[in-house]
């Protein structure tokens, strides 16, 4: 399955978080959602808000200057 | 039997919004945690762009706390509604360009609205009497009560005993008695509390939670308005003003500098919205232009950007101006000599 890309790149911390919160939200449980980011605070954030709001973090990569988080929408 | 009452807290990441929650879900009822995102709140961004704490980890403290408390924490974008406080408080500035109490109301505003949405009872805040001069004293707090529309369901558990019983309180969802009566701006009581919790790596902002209470940020953030004329900003604009230095040579434009890697590759990604300097033949700092310019202004804004790299002390440095659109040109400047960068030019 293809994941549904968020482009969070030279937003700051807490931007990121709310650009996947928003996206999130219009999804089902089980779709994988791509987000890509310059702040390396989105590395902590993104995964502590999947933590919180029973999303899985699947990987978690750095490349070059840009971060990449890949997460699998939970149940609501 | 009874249904579960649920409170909104609004948390902000620091000490006092985390013992708020927690006295409020040790008494059974449900939390959960709204956050607000204005644009100006310290959130570690400096942090983020500054690459020398770029080996420390870096948190959002409101998610930290949540997670603490193990709630959900719903984080709410309110950049272009909040401008109006910012530019109109009623009720006025702070030491700086901070609209402290209108800040306040507007947002146990929003909390309250979202509790009518989303079928919650009550706000909770970790507000204190008399621990902020603006919009936690005595006689302003009953106003961001009233003002809000969240009258007698804005519950401030840290000091409610120096208050009158609100809903949750006479209703008997929340036992007074077990509520806190702190007052002051000691730390004290907060930090013995969250021992006896067993919090630990709390963040404790010093000044408030956001850049307006910050004087260096005011000055920057008054600057633009006066240079645009008007009180106005799009968060770019506001972003931009925790990155480098700032100067402004003549009162039509400003120059960005970075003052080290991590605010060059920040200031990179705006590249195609200003007008950009860097040195070709030394090593130096990335530079952006912000105002309508013409050639002369660039030349100066060459020079100046050449008296922070490498080549200052020389006759003469080659630059890059770049446009928004890419085209980039070389230009030969001589770096300013720093007895000709006047004091009032840095912002
Ligand atoms: S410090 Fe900033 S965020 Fe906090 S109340 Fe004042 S204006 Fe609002």
């Amino acid at each position: 399955m293809t994941p549904v890309l968020v482009d969070a790149r030279r937003l700051l911390c807490p931007m990121p978080v709310i650009r996947v919160q928003d996206k999130v939200a219009e999804l089902g449980a089980g779709t994988l959602v791509e987000v890509v980011c310059s702040d390396p605070g989105a590395l902590n954030d993104i995964p502590a808000w999947c933590r919180i709001n029973g999303h899985r973090v699947v990987e978690t990569r750095i490349s070059g200057e840009e971060y990449l988080v890949i997460l699998e929408v939970g149940e609501a | 039997m009874t249904q579960q009452k649920k409170a909104v807290a609004l948390i902000s990441g620091g000490l006092d919004s985390l013992l708020a929650a927690k006295i409020v879900q040790d008494q059974g009822i449900h939390v959960a945690g709204i956050n607000f995102f204005t644009g100006f709140c310290v959130e570690g961004h400096t942090h983020a762009i500054r690459k020398k704490g770029r080996d420390k980890p870096k948190r959002n403290n409101a998610l930290w706390v949540a997670e603490q408390l193990g709630i959900k924490l719903h984080i709410v974008d309110i950049i272009e509604e909040y401008k109006q406080v910012v530019f109109n408080p009623r009720y006025g500035y702070g030491a700086n360009l901070n609209p402290c109490l209108d800040c306040k109301i507007f947002m146990v505003r929003k909390a309250h609205q979202w509790c009518q949405q989303h079928g919650f009872d009550f706000i909770v805040t970790g507000e204190v009497v008399g621990q902020r001069p603006m919009s936690q004293r005595k006689d302003t707090m009953p106003v961001v009560a009233d003002r809000s529309g969240a009258e007698d369901r804005l519950l401030r558990p840290l000091s409610a005993k120096n208050l009158p019983p609100t809903l949750p309180e006479r209703e008997g969802w929340i036992d007074r008695d077990k509520l806190l009566g702190l007052s002051g701006r000691s730390r004290k009581p907060q930090i013995a509390l969250a021992n006896s919790f067993g919090f630990e790596e709390y963040a404790q902002p010093a000044g408030g939670c956001c850049f307006l209470t910050d004087a260096q940020y005011s000055s920057k953030l008054a600057d633009l308005w006066q240079a645009r004329g008007s009180k106005q900003y799009e968060l770019d604009d506001i972003m931009l003003l925790k990155v480098g230095r700032h100067l402004r040579p003549k009162p039509h434009f400003k120059v960005i500098i970075a003052r080290e890697e991590g605010e060059g590759n920040f200031l990179l990604g705006y590249r195609k919205q200003y007008i950009s300097i860097i040195s070709l033949s030394h090593s130096g700092p990335l530079a952006l232009v912000d105002g309508d310019v013409d050639d002369k202004d660039i030349e100066l804004a060459a020079s100046l950007v050449a008296r922070y790299g490498k080549g200052r002390d020389e006759a003469q440095v080659e630059m890059e101006i770049r446009t928004p659109a890419g085209a980039s040109r070389p230009l030969k400047v001589r770096p300013l000599l720093s007895s000709n960068i006047p004091e009032q030019w840095h912002l």
